[in-house]
């Protein structure tokens, strides 16, 4: 990755490891450590989002869906069966990897937004069955009795912990997907976005590129799930619907598709503005949703992080990042 | 010469804020002899469950200007901060968090459902800050060893079903066909219906589910029919039990009577369903039907008072969830009143509540029992001339 994004993460990181003890003091917004923690679970959706969206030039609405198969994966393999909350985390990645490659597959072959299409219909059915099964998942009422995460033989509960814990997750995936488009990996995929067929016809497995980024990012959504279950210890269909879905991509779009920054940026953003700013609205939240949306389409194509230039710099750190 | 009229302009209307926020401020100064005491209230207010979170919201501003009216608790005046959730988990959670850390409450009522009471029961219990939930899921307050600090004011669904066969055995009905909704409130019916039926010795002899969305009920009644029950009985809510209504007089079912849970207690739904909705009998809270209780019922006078109170403010009759709101402010308000604004004490106090009359029932809490109903706080209700009558 270049060096220049490696000077905005270490940034974000300085930003990030002091924010607490800049809010904390202070009774009116020392909740906004626990709005960080959501946003941080949150942004992990995203980034993988942003890679599908932003570099492979595909939209799912299925990642509550995947945020929700991790979920309960992680909650039915730690209550019901008494797993090691860390491996049933994995277990939870290897589920939606594999569903995601059963979905994907046929989708992703087909030009055009089949995807998303396809991911729709996939997201509304996957609510169905964690309402329906109640057996397994509790249904509409939700499920109880989640462990807590355990590290080095203690229980997580305090925010801070949490705050810190998912944040550090946070970054080592950023580091990951930075390493992933820098390599012939990311080159192939910006090939894909920009134009399919030339990318095909030098030779670029267009299908199984795209189809591997939809596994990462079910994938991190996955991940991002299980750290949600242990986090709020109960579980609801209603955290994993439709509307869900549209929020994830409103965050990404909202901060900037094609930049991971820019999605981390629409997450802790949108995540703010839903839970603290936007209040107000209320049912009306959804308006605002779109206005907000259609503001952000019509006059900042490329999100906020393309405000004062930011895009033509990581543009050009992104050709450095592509030349090494 | 522009910039600086924009200028002179800022700093008016700069000097008008800071003179109304001193004016606020100050105004408030005087108000406020002692230091007010706090309730924290996160309902479902918009979203899927607004009929739920609107009534309570209503109920608890409503009682919120009473006792500040009448001089606040001993003196103090009564601060409400209440918190939309959106019928959203993640919302809820954040709310409560919220309340707890921000607004320092030292007790807090709500949510207004069990998906979201669910989603908050470990954080209250983590910060030790005492929560009165108005949903009805046993979940909530079971076991009550690890659900120390958690309580709730709705009755289970087992005190419905519970008096609901209490009153079958009085009419000697002992065969029943069930037919119940595929969502969280019909599932956990079903759930009871089945599990008391042999206590009762009575034998389910049909079982029959159907989705939320269905428009006709017909299969379902024919097939129940067609076992010879003594009675139907019907779980959900929305417009599929005015559905069950019609299609049972379609199908000229009359013989064989239809029970609806406490879901159908609205009177809406007796608008909706007509003439066809005559004699369907169910269980209900007494809130619900104040004008119809003898006068010696010691929950007369005070479900009067709030139907009378709440019409007067609102123009709109009570509701059960209103009332699940009426009877959590008021525990919380006795409990601020006898030990003041420390949580753990509140708890305490809270815990050992004995004969408390409110909306929904006679509460008698205990360490053992964090909702303190029983199916005696219920009353079969009959439909008579479109209207609710106590059932004989």
């Amino acid at each position: 990755m270049g060096r220049k994004n490696w000077l905005i993460m270490l940034g974000a990181a300085i930003f990030i490891g002091v924010f607490p003890w800049l809010v904390m003091p202070f009774k009116a917004v020392s909740h906004y450590v626990d709005v960080m923690v959501f946003a941080g679970i949150f942004s992990l959706v995203c980034i993988g989002l942003s890679l599908l969206m932003g570099y492979a030039g595909q939209i799912s609405l299925a990642q509550a869906a995947f945020f929700g198969i991790g979920a309960y994966t992680s909650g039915i393999l730690t209550s019901k069966f008494g797993v090691n909350p860390w491996l049933a985390m994995g277990g939870g990645t290897v589920v939606c990897a594999t569903v995601a490659w059963v979905v994907g597959v046929p989708s992703l072959r087909l030009k055009g937004h089949y995807l998303a299409m396809a991911t729709l219909g996939f997201g509304v059915i996957v609510n169905i069955i964690f309402a329906e099964e109640v057996n397994w998942t509790g249904g509409p009422s939700g499920m109880i009795d989640i462990p807590y995460l355990r590290m080095f033989g203690r229980k997580i509960t305090s925010d801070l912990a949490w705050y810190y814990l998912v944040w550090g997750i946070v970054f080592l995936v950023l580091i990951f997907c930075f390493h992933v488009l820098h390599s012939r990996v990311g080159r192939a995929l910006r090939a894909i976005h920009e134009d399919e067929r030339a990318a095909e016809s030098v030779g670029v497995p267009t299908a199984g590129f795209k189809v591997r980024v939809f596994m990462l990012s079910a994938v991190l959504a996955s991940i991002a799930g299980s750290l949600y279950t242990h986090y709020v210890t109960c579980l609801n269909p209603s955290s994993f619907n439709l509307m869900w879905s549209i929020r994830f991509v409103l965050m990404v779009m909202v901060g900037g598709m094609q930049s991971l920054w820019g999605a981390l940026v629409g997450t802790v953003l949108m995540t703010f503005v839903g839970n603290e700013w936007l209040q107000v609205f209320a049912e009306l939240e959804i308006l605002a949703y779109g206005a907000i949306l259609l503001v952000v389409a019509l006059f900042l194509p490329g999100g906020i992080v393309s405000i004062g230039g930011f895009r033509r710099k990581r543009r050009q750190s992104a050709l450095e990042g592509a030349g090494t | 010469m522009k910039s600086a009229k924009n200028l002179i302009g800022l700093t008016v209307l700069g000097l008008l804020i800071t003179a109304a926020v001193l004016f606020w401020s100050k105004g408030e100064g005087i108000a406020a002899e002692k230091e007010p005491y706090k309730i924290g209230a996160v309902f479902s207010i918009t979203g899927g469950a607004s009929l739920l979170g609107e009534p309570e919201k209503k109920t608890a501003e409503m009682i919120r200007d009473e006792i500040n009216k009448q001089g606040g608790i001993d003196g103090h005046p009564l601060e409400l901060i209440i918190y939309d959730d959106e019928t959203d988990p993640t919302k809820c959670n954040l709310a409560v968090k919220k309340l707890i850390k921000k607004d320092e409450v030292p007790v807090i009522i709500g949510p207004s459902t069990s998906g979201t009471s669910l989603a908050v029961v470990g954080v209250a219990e983590e910060a030790q800050v005492p929560l009165v939930s108005c949903a009805a899921s046993y979940k909530i307050v079971t076991p009550v060893e690890t659900h120390k600090w958690i309580f709730k004011v709705a009755g289970s669904d087992s005190h419905v079903v519970g008096k609901m066969f209490d009153y079958m055995k009085s009419k000697k009905v002992s065969k029943i066909g069930i037919m119940t909704v595929s969502d969280g409130f019909g599932a956990s019916g079903r759930e009871e219906l089945v599990r008391l039926a042999p206590e009762y010795g009575i034998t389910i002899v049909a079982d029959e589910r159907y989705g939320p969305q269905d428009t006709d009920l017909s299969a379902q009644l024919t097939k129940i029919r067609s076992a010879q029950p003594d009675a139907v009985v019907n779980w959900s809510t929305g417009p599929t039990q005015v559905l069950a209504v019609k299609n049972w007089r379609d199908l000229g079912m009359d013989k064989i009577p239809l029970y609806q849970s406490h879901g159908f207690g609205n009177l809406k739904n007796l608008e909706l369903a007509g003439k066809a909705a005559e004699g369907v009998i169910l269980p209900l809270a007494r809130v619900n039907v104040g004008n119809l209780l003898p006068d010696d019922q010691p929950q007369k006078k005070v479900i009067m008072e709030y139907t009378k109170s709440y019409d007067e403010r609102y123009k709109e009759p009570v509701s059960s969830f209103g009332g699940h709101a009426w009877d959590s402010m008021h525990i919380a308000i006795a409990a601020l009143k006898a030990v003041g604004p420390d949580p753990a004490k509140i708890r305490d106090h809270i815990e050992n509540t004995k004969d408390f009359v409110g909306q929904h029932g006679i509460f008698k809490m205990s360490p053992q029992d964090h909702n303190g109903l029983s199916k005696d706080d219920l009353e079969m209700v009959v439909v008579k001339d479109g209207k609710w009558a106590l059932a004989k």
